[in-house]
């Protein structure tokens, strides 16, 4: 049967994140010939409309107002609600990222229904469609179905297959206007301070770079830190590295702190505690560059170097800016 | 100043993991305080000892969720609720429901929960329970101040901070870099036997067939393929990061 199928849009910075091509992927399989819409959400966003419709979108519904510049779960419960009486959606998707793992439980909430959370893979077909998530940060997966009711789901970035763009048709563009009153507006954002240096995000970067106790301290991020830049990283840690003071929370990749599948990890002066696997194993390649050849990270690496981070990685970031030159 | 915490009882995240009969067999494994909600522990315990007041610790799980709940208490909570009918099991969305039916009677000014659980990592729980409420939330907190009845967060924002406001009655998700949870004092463990842990069913609830009627269902639990470890390079270390370098960029294609 087919499905109506929403996606919303995922936004950062006023620019489309991938993942939203990774759910109109997904959505074209779940709306199994029923309609695709996206919602744009955010102020300043309407330009983002042009084009989706060669991803699949037969409609596109922008909600652009000043209450939306930044997220507040109110203002955006009100903004989806209006998309979701316009559209009655039987599946909406949104990517598991700071915004949609906050909006779907509101939404689901709202509308009485399941939310699988952090997919990483569909498997079946209509009626029969089962979502594949991890349990335990990764150490073990589960497939979990919609008993009744709307399906919500939120989408981990970088694991579905992004749609592809055809000459298809164009998409219609339709403007919602919504008023936003107390209660949408409960909690105000007073102040965003932006940490991310080089302005990739840990749950999206193609590639990592995460340093350990090894680093030693602070400073001993910053050669990992120029890895990353020439590679176009983002740059993590271990849990050691960050209960040590050496690094902020935010970085932290694990079972506690977040799971990273990125197409290369490179774990600098990382062992390989259980918590830290279950949060990164699930890496395309790894790499473990570590004193100690008996450090636990090495089972799980693809390539290992044995030896001292502080001169394995200049000698990687000269190695890559010397070919990527070349390239 | 009356506070909630939400608390989930969850394996240490030093477990390993193995499926048996279609379930993550449970034997012979260390249980914790959900780190996430132990963090939420610690700071409704420092916002009572700065503003008076009494912490009630709900949650919802098995019996065994009870040595969980003592070492909250041990911490200096002062009375719990568990939620231990298996009547009252199901997914996210049930327990929500719970929560909330637990959570509605009674005076609060601030629910504190972990941001996410570390065994299903949904994330959905106490967010949906500030939607069944009807009042404000601020998610993925790390810094947290209260004047008076207005609350300011610090919120993680994928990297970057977000200073969000917002008036009590509320709730909040703890993250990361919140605070250092406290060990139990001695004092603490003594004092926690004898401090009060009500035990809710169904019955007393009176919620509704539909309401805990789970909206999901898991139909299969399994393992990654183990991953197979690959391969020491060997050599001059120049000839071994000019290996690396190489094999990504050709054979793995993951460079450039």
């Amino acid at each position: 049967m087919s499905k109506q199928v929403l996606v919303l849009a995922d936004i950062r910075r006023n620019k489309l994140r991938n993942v939203s091509y990774e759910m109109l992927g997904a959505a074209r399989r779940l709306a199994d010939g029923g309609e695709i819409a996206v919602a744009l959400l955010g102020a300043g966003v309407e330009s983002l409309a042009d084009g989706l419709g060669a991803y699949g979108a037969d409609k596109v519904y922008v909600v652009d107002a000043p209450e939306l510049e930044h997220y507040t779960p109110g203002a955006y419960r009100k903004a989806v609600m209006e998309v979701v009486r316009a559209f009655h959606p039987d599946v909406i998707l949104l990517s598991h990222s700071a915004v949609g793992r906050d909006l779907g439980p509101i939404i689901a909430t709202r509308l009485g229904a399941g939310q699988v959370s952090d997919i990483v893979g569909i498997e079946g077909e209509g009626a029969d469609v089962q979502f594949v998530r991890p349990i335990y940060a990764g150490k073990a997966y589960t497939k979990v179905r919609i008993r009744r009711g709307v399906t919500v789901v939120t989408v981990r970035p970088n694991n579905l297959e992004p749609a592809q763009p055809d000459a298809g048709k164009p998409g219609t563009v339709e403007t919602l206007a919504v008023s936003f009153e107390q209660p949408d507006l409960s909690t105000l954002v007073k102040e965003i301070v932006q940490k991310t240096t080089t302005g990739v995000d840990l749950s999206e970067a193609k590639i990592i770079v995460s340093g350990g106790r090894g680093v030693k301290d602070a400073s001993g991020f910053k050669p990992l830190q120029e890895l990353a830049d020439v590679l176009g990283a983002a740059v993590g840690a271990s849990r050691g590295a960050c209960d040590a003071g050496y690094c902020d929370y935010s970085l932290q990749i694990g079972q506690t702190g977040k799971v990273v599948t990125p197409d290369l990890y490179i774990a600098c002066g990382i062992s390989g505690a259980i918590q830290h696997l279950a949060g990164m194993s699930n890496s395309k390649v790894i790499v473990a560059i570590n004193k100690d050849p008996e450090a636990p990270i090495f089972q799980v690496a693809d390539y290992g170097i044995v030896g001292d981070l502080f001169e394995v990685v200049p000698m990687l970031t000269e190695e890559f800016k010397r070919v990527l030159a070349d390239a | 100043m009356n506070i909630i915490v939400l608390l989930k009882q969850t394996f240490d995240t030093e477990e390993r993991i193995s499926v048996e009969n279609g379930k993550v067999k449970e034997d012979g494994v260390r249980f914790v305080i959900n780190p996430y909600d132990e963090y939420a522990v610690e700071e409704a315990i420092r916002l009572k000892e700065a503003n008076d007041g009494t912490v009630t610790v709900v949650s919802i799980g098995p019996s065994r969720t009870e040595e969980a709940i003592r070492t909250a208490l041990a911490m200096g909570a002062d009375e719990a609720v568990l939620a231990d009918d298996p009547a009252l099991f199901g997914d996210e969305f049930t327990a929500a429901k719970v929560l909330a039916a637990i959570i509605r009677p009674r005076a609060y000014d601030l629910i504190i929960g972990g941001n996410q659980a570390v065994d299903d990592g949904s994330g959905q729980v106490a967010v949906r329970l500030a939607e069944e409420l009807g009042i404000p939330h601020i998610s993925t907190v790390t810094k947290l101040t209260l004047e008076g009845n207005q609350l300011t967060a610090h919120r993680d924002a994928e990297g970057d901070v977000e200073v969000v406001t917002a008036t009590l009655p509320a709730l909040v998700t703890a993250q990361q870099g919140l605070n250092e949870p406290r060990y139990p004092s001695l004092i603490g463990i003594r004092k926690a036997s004898k401090k009060p842990l009500t035990h809710v069913t169904a019955a007393d609830l009176g919620l509704s067939s539909e309401d805990l009627e789970p909206r999901t269902e898991v139909t299969e639990v399994f393992l990654p393929k183990p991953k197979e470890a690959g391969r020491i390079l060997s050599g001059d270390l120049s000839e071994q990061v000019k290996e690396l370098v190489q094999s990504l960029r050709s054979v793995d294609k993951v460079v450039g």
